[in-house]
């Protein structure tokens, strides 16, 4: 297994021996990786590698479907996500998700944002419009619907919705973010705006992004994890990936060589 | 090499590899004409290699277009950028053996225009000319191979050209401190020598492009020690 090396960064989540199990069938095998704070790290492979998979259990997102498990550690700040005692409400607040289709809210724009801090905080009007200011801001859409936040998301335009749904998962104030191929949906130009977002929100958030798009992992992250047949086989920083990976598995793969 | 899926990318990259084969051929046969001009004192090839020099600074630039568009087009990343930025620089280095040759070759015109022709003791260029060229060769099989031990050993040759020409040098300040009158053809010597000297220092370039490609270690400016504990 390849060993995660990351030095002089604080990390954010602490994956150790991780196994998924969809029923009978192992989805992930003892991944072990560390995920830095306030960075990107893009999960790259091919189709059914589990990259999905591992980032869907960040948030527990596999919860929701009975016959999936994992079994491991995932520490999110020391504290281990997988405890049976953990709340998952409270876990999906700090860790936020986007998917890969927008899928907006059918409310309004202002409700889109308000919706999901209302579950958690109590705001008065004023602090929930300055909320609401402040995620869309943050998500680099202000400007583009201040004047129409009273229409319903579903009227914006795709890039505009996958936006939006990034500043309703920033609005509860997550210290994660996972981005589920949160532009395979969208332009190019809608593309340059999501990812040119992506690394500001990295000030703020640590981002996690799966990606089929390999050259968006090298445009936007800082670490990548190739992964493949729901293992992980080569972890280390963007730039040596790209340009010198140590597996020769990763070099075909990046290279678009036959396995 | 293992194929990429898309076969028209591999088909890009066998072009480029074998257009810089190609310019490294046209670039060898000029250094060996200048050569001969030199030792011959021959008019008629000192031209045909200053004529060369517009073929080779026609590939240069055709190459790197060429790399530029599939760079654009393709991508690449990991040991096929890395194949491409050595091949970008091959050629500008294969050019500038090029420019060394054509000196040659416009100095041997200038000493048979002058007269002085048989004046000069060029003989002394003979062994340094032959390990230059030499070993440009041994780099261009080198690259077409992916070689990196040949590479290595060309970086130790390498020396031997620069030791040779500290020794030519030597010579001449002897020469022009005993009789003065040999003071302008021993520049012009001089002259010749460090351009042959350069197309050592080429061909050394292009042995280091040859371990970036293939051990992804950017060893220029390293020590052979170094360069060793890379290779191995």
């Amino acid at each position: 297994m390849p060993t995660t090396p990351i030095l002089e960064e604080k990390t954010a989540i602490e994956v150790r021996n991780l196994s998924f199990f969809y029923g009978t069938f192992k989805g992930l095998m003892d991944i072990n990786l560390n995920i830095a704070e306030h960075k990107v790290t893009a999960f790259i492979g091919p189709s059914g590698c589990g990259k999905s998979t591992l980032l869907r259990t960040f948030n527990r997102m596999y919860s929701l479907y009975p016959g999936q498990r994992a079994e491991g550690q995932i520490k999110l700040y020391g504290q281990d996500i997988l405890d049976a005692g953990q709340d998952l409400n409270l876990l999906r607040a700090r860790v936020g998700m986007v998917f890969q289709k927008p899928t907006p809210f059918p409310m309004s724009i202002y409700d889109n944002i308000a919706f999901g801090v209302r579950l958690y905080e109590n705001l008065n009007r004023s602090d929930m419009d300055d909320r609401v200011e402040w995620a869309l801001s943050k998500a680099a859409i202000w400007n583009e619907v201040k004047d129409k936040l009273g229409q319903s998301g579903l009227s914006l335009s795709g890039g505009q919705q996958q936006r939006l749904c990034i500043a309703r998962g920033i609005a509860v104030k997550p210290s994660v973010l996972l981005l589920d191929e949160p532009t395979s949906a969208l332009d190019p130009i809608s593309t340059g705006k999501v990812e040119e977002l992506i690394s500001t929100l990295k000030n703020d958030y640590t981002v996690v992004i799966v990606t089929h798009n390999m050259q968006q992992a090298a445009r936007v992250s800082d670490y990548t994890a190739y992964m493949y047949l729901g293992e992980l086989i080569e972890f280390g920083q963007t730039e040596a990936i790209f340009m010198k990976p140590k597996r020769q598995e990763t070099e075909d793969y990046i290279t678009g060589r036959f396995g | 090499m293992d194929k990429h899926l898309s076969s028209q990318f591999d088909n890009e990259l066998h072009s480029i590899s074998s257009r810089v084969m190609e310019l490294g051929g046209l670039v060898e046969s000029q250094i060996r004409q200048a050569i001969f001009a030199l030792s011959h004192f021959n008019m008629d090839v000192a031209n045909a290699v200053v004529e060369a020099e517009q073929k080779v600074n026609l590939m240069e630039v055709e190459i790197d277009h060429d790399i530029a568009s599939v760079i654009g087009r393709r991508q690449p990343t990991a040991r096929d950028l890395r194949l491409l930025m050595a091949m970008s620089k091959t050629t500008a280095n294969l050019e500038r053996v090029g420019d060394e040759a054509e000196k040659i070759a416009r100095m041997v015109k200038s000493i048979i225009e002058s007269g002085s022709a048989r004046a000069l003791p060029c003989s002394e260029l003979n062994v340094a000319s032959e390990l230059a060229s030499g070993l440009l060769r041994k780099a261009l099989d080198a690259l077409a191979r992916l070689d990196v031990q040949t590479a290595l050993v060309i970086l130790k040759e390498d020396d031997l050209i620069d030791q040779e020409f500290d020794g030519f040098v030597r010579k001449l300040i002897t020469y022009m401190m005993e009789d003065p009158r040999t003071i302008s053809p021993s520049l012009d010597l001089l002259f010749l020598a460090k351009a042959i000297e350069r197309i050592g220092d080429h061909a050394k370039n292009i042995a280091e492009f040859i371990i970036y490609i293939v051990k992804g270690a950017d060893v220029r400016h390293t020590s052979l020690a170094e360069v060793e504990s890379v290779v191995r």
